[in-house]
């Protein structure tokens, strides 16, 4: 027994693999509970902004709130529809859920607090991303329902149009630093964020995650007065809870992209004395929260965007727009110089 | 934003793809009845191509109650609470033309300050429904906070209902011959101080709308219906004036005290939604303009006609005169006679004309009460409005008719 914990199989195998699940615990936890009491902060924020209270009934203010949610959603049964594929139908929010978990393997949290340092990040991010139109689609197609397909191609079309200006605002960021990797992308604004030089970018980068995360004003696929509840309409109990949490978890990736990317991971936002006692990933987590509330600040105010109006602020503008800005980014750093020198 | 419409208003004209084609078919859709945007009941059969319309077949009569049947087994003081329950977002219009009808068969006029008290809180009821449409449209465009925001301002003037007959929405408060109490003392002064405060709430709601871009992209150029379309459907009211045709009975045949009122009729100039939104909003505006009206030139007097054949004597009447006490006994038995006659009477109700046609037959009962819904002829003109629009087009375009389906189903 002793000398399971000796030798190359211990040393070189066994404790790496388990370091890494503890790693992926330390983050999914966390990033779970996030995920939770974001639900309860969206019915808040937006209950407040509404004149209302609120979720303020389980727990001091509604605190257990996510958790009573949680454990209905776990008791119910899962109804599958008849005319459903039934592998396709369970596979949709499994896929779904475990592609908004494994995006964040490769975020950094605070200065070296990443599980994955590697040197493609951003496309590693981008990949993952794009595989989360796969999980709506086949809920779509698996239910077997009008109102589900229609939720689902709306929501392929949309991500598909959305993801294309979120990489040509990628490849300005891209110019900027040099390097793929999320980590090297923060350092390089010690000096300055990116959301200030590169402001159109950024503006353009929020809105496209917005869709990206199928969010109001671009929340088609759910819209709940035209298609009900779109590609999730026939789901039930844990196969629909994955997908809102999946959802959810998509939204504090987008966030957290936009953080990374945007305003400066943990940086704090001045190098000085009371800021930089606080640790980095605490100021991570407030850009975060940031840009959460902006999520839920837009969804209580604006009304929601046609189909077509969608595709056309995607293709018509935000595209030629952010072709542009990749060329007005390259021309200026190749004109006074500033391209930066390969690490 | 027009591109937009004519790309929609582009298949409406020529064949679309599907229907050259014979091998392609057209998807088609159940839309309600249990739908979050069907308002009510409506239930729509939907031929899409895609997420265009082709077609749309709206079944109604999911809330059929048989109002105009069973009107007819009851006395006509009866027959006022059944209006409260047509359309239930507007119930005192409603009950405003069955007496105005009553009325006129019988020959009598509501005294003065009764007159004053229905043009009141048809107003107010016309606000009370616009509160509720406006940010219905505006949820089933995707805006969900006005709706919010709006129904606190809708329970101040339920609490307005409440005071005056002690229930919140179905009020039966009118009477053939008046109406049925007089306000508490207090009344006018609330209410004034509710319309000074109301505008702030107005202001705050437009500032979420009308000038959002989202808001117009969804809004302008959506479901056109011109002036002599408009006509042609037999709409009414802010569908009509959307479409540009100032026709307000308010103003047009003008009745209870409407005649001296100042008050401007808004029109559209589009007939799109938008237009249609912003003549509700204008509406409720002027409406303010004729409460306070109401409040300033309002005097103290009767408020239920003196005649005793068909009102009810008062309580302290009843223990002193035995004629009182006849009257009051064969008012709540039999109910008054309606001599023979037939007319139609309409007002303008806050969806349009809302008619009755009641035909007298000398007895105590209605021969027959016809009535006409304005929510029934815009929602005949769902299909030709909606071809060619897209599925969230149509959720919006429903929900600028203003449709509710207690007073179309019936």
């Amino acid at each position: 027994m002793a000398d399971l914990f000796q030798g190359v199989w211990w040393s070189g195998y066994a404790l790496p693999a388990l370091t890494v699940v503890v790693y992926i615990f330390a983050i999914t936890v966390p990033l779970l509970v996030a995920v939770a009491y974001l639900t309860y902060a969206e019915r808040k924020v937006i209950g407040w902004m509404q004149l209302r209270k609120g979720p303020n009934v389980v727990g001091p203010m509604g605190l257990f709130q996510p958790f009573a949610d949680g454990l209905k959603l776990f008791l119910k049964e899962t109804v599958i529809p008849s005319g459903a594929n039934r592998v396709l139908f369970i596979i949709a929010p499994v896929l779904t859920f475990i592609l908004a978990m494994i995006a964040w393997a490769v975020i950094p949290f605070d200065e070296g607090w990443v599980l994955a340092d590697i040197n493609v990040g951003v496309l590693y991010l981008f990949a993952v991303s794009s595989l989360g139109v796969y999980g709506i689609i086949i809920a779509g197609w698996a239910s077997n329902s009008k109102y589900a397909f229609l939720g689902a191609l709306r929501s392929a079309a949309q991500m598909v149009s959305y993801e294309v200006s979120i990489g040509f605002v990628l490849v300005s960021v891209l110019l900027c630093v040099g390097s793929l990797n999320l980590s090297h992308i923060v350092t390089a604004q010690q000096t300055i964020w990116f959301a200030i030089p590169l402001l159109p970018m950024f503006v353009i980068f929020i809105i496209s995650a917005l869709a990206e995360t199928n969010r109001a004003p671009f929340d088609l696929p759910e819209a709940e007065a035209e298609l009900v509840s779109g590609y999730n309409v026939e789901y039930s109990a844990m196969a629909f809870a994955l997908f809102f949490l999946g959802e959810y978890a998509n939204m504090i990736l987008m966030s957290g992209m936009t953080v990374v990317l945007f305003l400066g991971g943990w940086l704090p936002p001045l190098d000085i004395a009371p800021f930089n006692w606080i640790p980095g990933v605490v100021w991570f987590a407030l850009k975060v929260a940031f840009v959460l509330f902006i999520f839920l600040w837009v969804r209580a105010t604006f009304p929601r965007f046609r189909y077509d109006q969608l595709m056309r602020l995607g293709w018509k503008v935000f595209l030629p727009f952010s072709m542009a800005w990749v060329v007005l980014t390259a021309g200026v750093l190749i004109a006074f110089g500033w391209l930066p020198t390969p690490a | 934003m027009s591109s937009n419409a004519v790309v929609a208003g582009s298949a409406a004209g020529k064949p679309s793809e599907a229907e050259q084609d014979p091998t392609i078919k057209t998807m088609t859709m159940n839309f309600g009845p249990q739908h979050p945007a069907a308002h009510g009941v409506l239930r729509m059969v939907m031929e899409m191509n895609g997420e265009v319309i082709e077609r749309i077949d709206p079944h109604i009569g999911l809330l059929h109650r048989g109002t105009e049947k069973l009107i007819e087994y009851k006395t006509y003081m009866q027959a006022i609470p059944y209006f409260d329950r047509l359309d239930y977002v507007a119930p005192m219009c409603q009950e405003h033309a069955f007496v105005r009808a009553a009325e006129k068969l019988l020959g009598i006029e509501a005294p003065e300050r009764a007159q004053y008290i229905r043009t009141l809180f048809d107003e107010l009821t016309r606000i009370l429904n616009h509160l509720l449409n406006v940010p219905a449209y505006a949820m089933d465009v995707g805006a969900m906070t006005p709706m919010l925001w709006a129904f606190e301002e809708r329970e101040k003037l339920m609490e307005f209902y409440e005071g005056v007959c002690g229930a919140r929405m179905h009020a039966a408060y009118y009477r053939v011959g008046g109406v049925h109490q007089d306000m508490p003392a207090d009344m006018p002064e609330k209410i004034l101080a509710w319309a000074d405060a109301f505008p702030k709430f107005m202001d705050d709601m437009e500032e979420l709308l009308t000038e959002n871009r989202i808001f117009k992209q969804r809004s302008v150029d959506i479901g056109v219906i011109t002036a002599e379309e408009a006509l042609a459907w037999g709409m009414t009211g802010p569908v009509l004036r959307g479409s540009g045709v100032a026709w307000d009975l308010r103003k047009a045949q003008p009745y209870a005290m409407y005649e001296r009122m100042d008050f401007d009729i808004p029109v559209g100039k589009n007939g799109d939604c938008y237009s249609r939104y912003l003549v509700r909003v204008e509406e409720m505006r002027q409406s303010l303009k004729i409460i306070k009206q109401c409040l300033e030139q309002i005097k103290e007097g009767p408020v239920l006609t003196e005649d005793g054949k068909v009102a009810p004597p008062r309580r302290g009447e009843m223990k002193r005169s035995m004629e009182a006490l006849i009257h009051h006994f064969k008012l709540y038995t039999e109910g008054f006679h309606v001599p023979e006659g037939e007319t139609y009477t309409a007002i303008e109700a806050p969806k349009g004309e809302f008619g009755v046609y009641l035909v007298a037959d000398g007895t105590n009962k209605p021969y027959r009460c016809k009535i006409r819904a304005p929510g029934f002829a815009h929602l005949q003109a769902m299909d030709h409005v909606c071809r060619g629009h897209m599925l969230a087009d149509s959720v919006a375009i429903l929900g600028a008719f203003d449709i509710v389906f207690g007073e179309i189903d019936r």
